[in-house]
């Protein structure tokens, strides 16, 4: 940069180095947009083109053997169908009930848990290595098959697991209960145990940035542990609770595999219906299920963001 | 808090808690691999009837008519085809998104946006512009009696949607690792090897590549596991040739064998290696940059 900035303090060919400015960074700009390119590409084929072509699938009609470019709207009201009359829920209401249900317990269970391990290994773990170590303990599970860790939870939970064996041998219980695996219970801890690496990676983020020295003012001014805890570290680690919870919340509602294989293929979800209807090639009534969910999903992360500037300002 | 205060209980508290959650966390995976070396005898769950690698040999000779192997092999050439991609292109786009280019908000939040929309929306995405693509090749096969399109089956493929639907999920991570670097890069180093007459691919050559290499290690890793692992994004968009894990979760209702156990820790010890591998690599760079910057 001190060979574009040495012309100007001479003062004379002022004009030539600006040019040559201008030109190097056309150069760069060029640049820029061949190595961005390859990206950019990955994205629009594989990620804009495929959603736009759900929206425009959803609209399709579709029999027992084609799907049939025409306009309809019939995929859509198919999945309302019911909703609008009776006293009862529908199916579809039904479904994103229970998927709601499931997003709201392990979102409750992750943050809890996840906040609590950031906080401990910021603000406790003082060497920094230690920290380091820590931290990729909690993380390593994550680069490995959920599905596997799905999996083995079955010798713990199962009808003569290691729980329901230990507790009749304690006498708590005389009979094994049925109901830790392929349950409401089984899902819900095998999508805190798959998922809260993502509220612990972004909170820890956040709070490791957070200056030491308002802490020791907060202590300072005589605010007890609880008292700093909630009005210094929270609201500064809330950008990243709010990442961790929109990840959480889209993994749990889009999420079929874990419903699928902790549930015994018996609990129904928004993902699984879509899936089902893949299976039996109703392409346009699973992308209508798609765009439905995706709003839903939306909706959400837009609730949760909009929620989080507002305590900003306020 | 810091650390020229004494421990209080809060600490020892935490410290419970978090031995508590790294056991809920490992517990399982170890109970499996445990249940896997099973006597023959035994069943899905303790006690023990016997040790043996039984069950291992059983998976050598393949399970029932799932070819687990050939299965293994696929998602071990894509995992390593995806990693190698995602290291190239995120480590481009890193160097785009620092030079600044008009669209670059756009294409990041197109990047955040692939990493939130669930799974398995870009998998149908991606399964429908397949069969589209198809059906639009079989009609103009049909049209135009071309003979080498005659016998098309379909474009649908590990190298070619789940290779796609695969890195839909590993570049938005390989990208945020790439900002997270270049935030802490010093560009005075760039601008000193250009001051001594460095060439731009010179200077990637020698002085960036090797400067973000522990950094590129992890992006490596985050696109081998991630892509060996991934299932919701793969299972509409694979065709017809499964990968591991969608083999994996049909065996999850089928196989009532310790045989599955097996199959998890040799899974788990890919995985593992990998890591392991992965950090190694990234810990000897440090310390090898390390003495290098003690001796000049």
């Amino acid at each position: 940069m001190t060979d574009l900035a040495l012309p100007a303090l001479a003062d004379a060919p002022a004009k030539p180095a600006a040019a040559g400015l201008t030109a190097r960074t056309r150069r760069a700009r060029a640049l820029a947009y061949l190595q961005a390119a390859p990206m950019a590409l990955v994205f629009l084929v594989f990620f804009v083109v495929p959603l736009a072509l759900t929206l425009m699938v959803s609209f399709w009609e579709y029999n027992e053997y084609e799907i049939i470019p025409a306009f309809t709207l019939q995929n859509y009201a198919d999945i309302f169908e019911g909703c609008l009359s009776g006293s009862d829920l529908c199916t579809t209401a039904r479904t994103y009930l229970s998927t709601l249900k499931f997003c709201f317990l392990t979102w409750a269970f992750t943050l809890l848990i996840g906040f609590t391990v950031a906080y401990f290994l910021t603000f406790h773990v003082r060497s920094p290595t230690t920290q380091m170590v820590l931290f990729l303990v909690c993380t390593i599970p994550f680069w490995t098959s959920n599905v596997i860790r799905m999996i083995s939870w079955i010798p713990l939970l199962g009808r003569n697991g290691l729980i329901n064996d230990t507790l009749r041998g304690i006498g708590l219980i005389d009979k094994p209960i049925d109901g830790l695996l392929y349950s409401d219970f089984a899902v819900v801890l095998a999508f805190v145990h798959l998922n809260t690496v993502f509220m612990i990676v972004p909170i820890f983020n956040s709070m490791a940035r957070i200056d030491r020295s308002l802490i020791e003012a907060a202590y300072d001014a005589g605010a007890t542990g609880w008292q700093t805890l909630w009005n210094v570290i929270v609201p500064l680690a809330k950008p990243g609770i709010a990442i961790g919870s929109i990840f959480v919340i889209t993994l749990v509602m889009g999420d079929f595999v874990t419903v699928g294989v902790m549930g015994g293929q018996q609990i129904a979800s928004v993902g699984k219906i879509i899936q089902v209807q893949m299976s039996v090639l109703q392409f346009p009534a699973a992308a209508a299920n798609a765009v439905v969910l995706l709003c839903a999903v939306m909706v959400m992360i837009l609730t949760m963001s909009r929620l989080i500037d507002l305590r900003k300002e306020l | 808090m810091t650390s020229d205060r004494p421990r209080g209980p809060a600490f020892y508290v935490l410290a419970l808690f978090f031995a508590g959650f790294v056991a809920f966390l490992y517990g399982p995976t170890l109970t499996i691999l445990v249940l896997s070396f099973q006597g023959p005898q035994g069943g899905l769950t303790f006690p023990m009837n016997g040790v043996s690698t039984h069950w291992f040999s059983r998976l050598w000779a393949g399970v029932g008519v799932v070819d687990i192997w050939a299965a293994l092999w696929r998602s071990l050439k894509l995992g390593i085809v995806v990693m190698l991609l995602t290291v190239v292109v995120a480590f481009f786009a890193g160097l785009a998104f620092r030079k600044h280019f008009r669209g670059e908000s756009l294409l990041f939040t197109v990047a955040i946006a692939s990493l939130i929309v669930p799974s398995i929306v870009v998998s149908l995405g991606i399964g429908l512009e397949f069969r589209l693509i198809d059906d639009g090749i079989k009609a103009l096969a049909a049209a135009t009696g071309w003979g080498f399109l005659q016998d098309h089956g379909t474009a649908m493929g590990l190298y070619t949607s789940a290779l796609g639907a695969h890195l839909t999920w590993t570049l938005p991570f390989g990208l945020l690792i790439m900002f997270a670097v270049f935030n802490r890069f010093n560009p005075a180093y760039e601008e000193a090897a250009r001051d001594l007459g460095a060439t731009g691919p010179q200077i990637l050559r020698h002085v960036v590549v090797p400067i973000l290499a522990p950094a590129l290690v992890g992006v490596a890793l985050f696109g081998f596991t991630l892509s060996f692992d991934e299932l919701a994004r793969t299972s509409q968009a694979i065709g017809g040739r499964n990968t591991l894990p969608l083999e994996l979760q049909g065996l999850t209702t089928t196989v009532t064998t310790p045989e599955i156990y097996a199959l998890g820790t040799l899974t788990t010890g890919v995985s593992l290696a990998v890591i392991g591998a992965a950090l190694g690599a990234a810990v000897w760079m440090q310390r090898r940059r390390a003495r290098r910057s003690l001796i000049g």
